[in-house]
């Protein structure tokens, strides 16, 4: 074997891939929170749509979203590889046991939080990369559109107007709970994933370790899955005229 | 106090094992976990019954031999100690105490709580030493060592192999002990000549033993009699990351 097989088929190896590509989908979650903010301009949704049009358009942009699907992909199918082999290390289980005694119950369950947000990811992208790239497409058995997507017009510039698919998406209660459900399993898995990506890749210090921590637990554990969460609420309260 | 027990019974590693019920009466509040043991096992060969095999040497928290799972804690449930320096007053009158053997493919049972953990020693034997015989201790101050990076070496040199880290994790991983055994060394003037050979090795033997990943889930450390931290294992992913991309080794 040659010495990158012999890395990666190793435990810590193994890691080093969870952490990496989990690090990676974490940077693109600031950049796609970002981009989203804009469904909170009251402007019809034209600055969302603009945004829209870069992101698909633009080569680069474009090139970082393969790399991103594969991150998915690869994260999650060696979180199943690891788990597997750390199930295996155990093959008989204590009749008695205080895990809450000595470590946080995210810490454990990371497999569980990830699979709920690996169905989410599914899910998500059924309704919007989907409906995007292959429109028409049909959603609670109400088809969005006749032909393709609605288009419209800015500046003599017909473009996708993306923003009418997400505020139809997020006109239903149950997938507005859905999406609120998932970001509550975003934040537990990333309170513990954030920082133990950095010691994974040996990144501990005294002088850094604390901003990390702090990073970890309140922006990638509370900030950015609140406004996540936030968006579909607001556009639901706002399609019902309920608070807008 | 009146003490009820669940205690693991197996004859031996291929015999399939069971939780037996027994009752202790008068136990003093000031005898060690051990202690009240040695009174059961006492009042078995009375009664002509097999007593309880488990493992103990020391009996003064060194040795790191006392395995015990007590009450789904390695150890039992003060923190920073080992089964023969638990006593019983941290227990109350009328508990019942489940005791198991340490869980780990890589520790398996060799009869009631005793397990095999000759898989720590084939961690050490791949690489947890410096080859080079040097003759005596040097003089005093020969190698100038500063005070911090001694007392770093000192602190991964306190581990006693107990295998608390393992049984408290999740995973059965043996990240904090090998942590340990490369940080000593890798940390000291004579220890880092070897060092990248030394966290590939151990490394490669951590996961032929069986033993699980990290998922940094810190129970090894709040478990560990000797509260080795969890900066090693952090050092033990640098050293063998490091090694892995730089050195000479196949
Ligand atoms: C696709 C679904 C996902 C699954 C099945 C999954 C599963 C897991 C599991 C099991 C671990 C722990 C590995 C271990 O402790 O041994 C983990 C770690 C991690 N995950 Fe995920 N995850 C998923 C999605 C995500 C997403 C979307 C992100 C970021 C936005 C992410 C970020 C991380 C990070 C940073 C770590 C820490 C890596 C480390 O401990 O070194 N994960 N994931
Ligand atoms: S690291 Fe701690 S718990 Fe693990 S073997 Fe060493 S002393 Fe025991
Ligand atoms: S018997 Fe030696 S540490 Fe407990």
């Amino acid at each position: 074997m040659s010495w990158v097989t012999t890395t990666l088929s190793s435990s810590l190896g193994r890691k080093v891939v969870m952490s990496l590509t989990g690090l990676f989908l974490c940077s693109f979650l600031i950049v796609h929170l970002v981009g989203n903010l804009q469904l909170f301009k009251g402007d019809e949704g034209q600055s969302f749509n603009e945004y829209s049009y870069f992101m698909t358009h633009n080569p680069v942009i474009k090139t970082i979203s393969y790399l991103l699907y594969t991150s998915i992909i690869v994260h999650a199918v060696m979180a199943l590889v690891l788990t597997r082999h750390n199930q295996a290390s155990r093959p008989v289980k204590y009749a008695y046991q205080k895990p809450e005694a000595n470590s946080h119950w995210t810490s454990r369950n990371m497999g569980i939080l990830g699979t709920i947000i690996l169905i989410f990811i599914v899910i998500h992208m059924r309704t919007f990369w989907y409906t995007m790239h292959f429109g028409p497409v049909v959603l609670n058995g109400e088809t969005v559109t006749a032909g393709s997507i609605p288009e419209v017009t800015y500046d003599g510039e017909p473009i996708k107007n993306l923003y009418a698919v997400t505020t139809f998406a997020f006109s239903y209660l149950w997938y507005v709970v859905l999406y609120v459900v998932s970001m509550v399993a975003l934040s537990f898995h990333l309170v513990h994933g954030f920082q133990s990506g950095f010691q994974t890749l040996g990144l501990r210090h005294k002088k850094y370790s604390p901003l990390i921590e702090f990073l970890g637990t309140y922006g990638f554990g509370v900030v950015i899955p609140a406004l996540f969460a936030a968006m579909p609420v607001f556009i639901y309260l706002k399609v019902h005229h309920i608070l807008f | 106090m009146n003490i009820a027990l669940k205690v693991w019974r197996q004859k031996n590693s291929q015999t399939p094992g069971k939780m037996v019920d027994y009752k202790l009466s008068d136990v003093s509040p000031d005898m060690s976990f051990l202690e009240m043991f040695d009174v059961l096992n006492e009042e078995l060969s009375h009664k002509g019954e097999e007593p309880v095999a488990f493992d103990h040497d020391c009996r003064e928290g060194i040795c790191g031999m006392c395995s015990m799972y007590i009450n789904g804690r390695p150890h039992g449930p003060e923190t920073g100690t080992t089964t023969c320096q638990l006593h019983m007053r941290s227990f109350n009158d009328g508990d019942t105490i489940v005791v198991e053997p340490w869980r780990a493919r890589a520790f398996p049972v060799i009869k009631d709580l005793v397990v095999d953990r000759e898989a720590f020693d084939r961690i050490i034997q791949a690489g947890g030493y410096v080859s080079v015989n040097t003759g005596s201790a040097p003089d005093a101050n020969d190698i100038l060592i500063p005070r911090e990076i001694a007392d770093e070496a000192m602190d991964a040199a306190q581990c006693i192999g107990c295998g608390a880290c393992v049984a408290a994790c999740k995973n059965a991983s043996a990240m904090l002990f090998t942590a340990a055994k490369i940080s000593q060394l890798a940390v000291l003037p004579q220890g880092h000549a070897e060092h990248q050979l030394r966290a590939e090795r151990m490394v490669a033997q951590m996961d032929a033993e069986g033993f699980g990943a990290c998922s940094f889930t810190g129970a090894c450390s709040v478990e560990c009699p000797k509260s080795i931290s969890l900066d090693h294992i952090a050092r033990l992913n640098r050293e063998y990351l490091g090694a892995k991309l730089a050195s000479n080794n196949a």
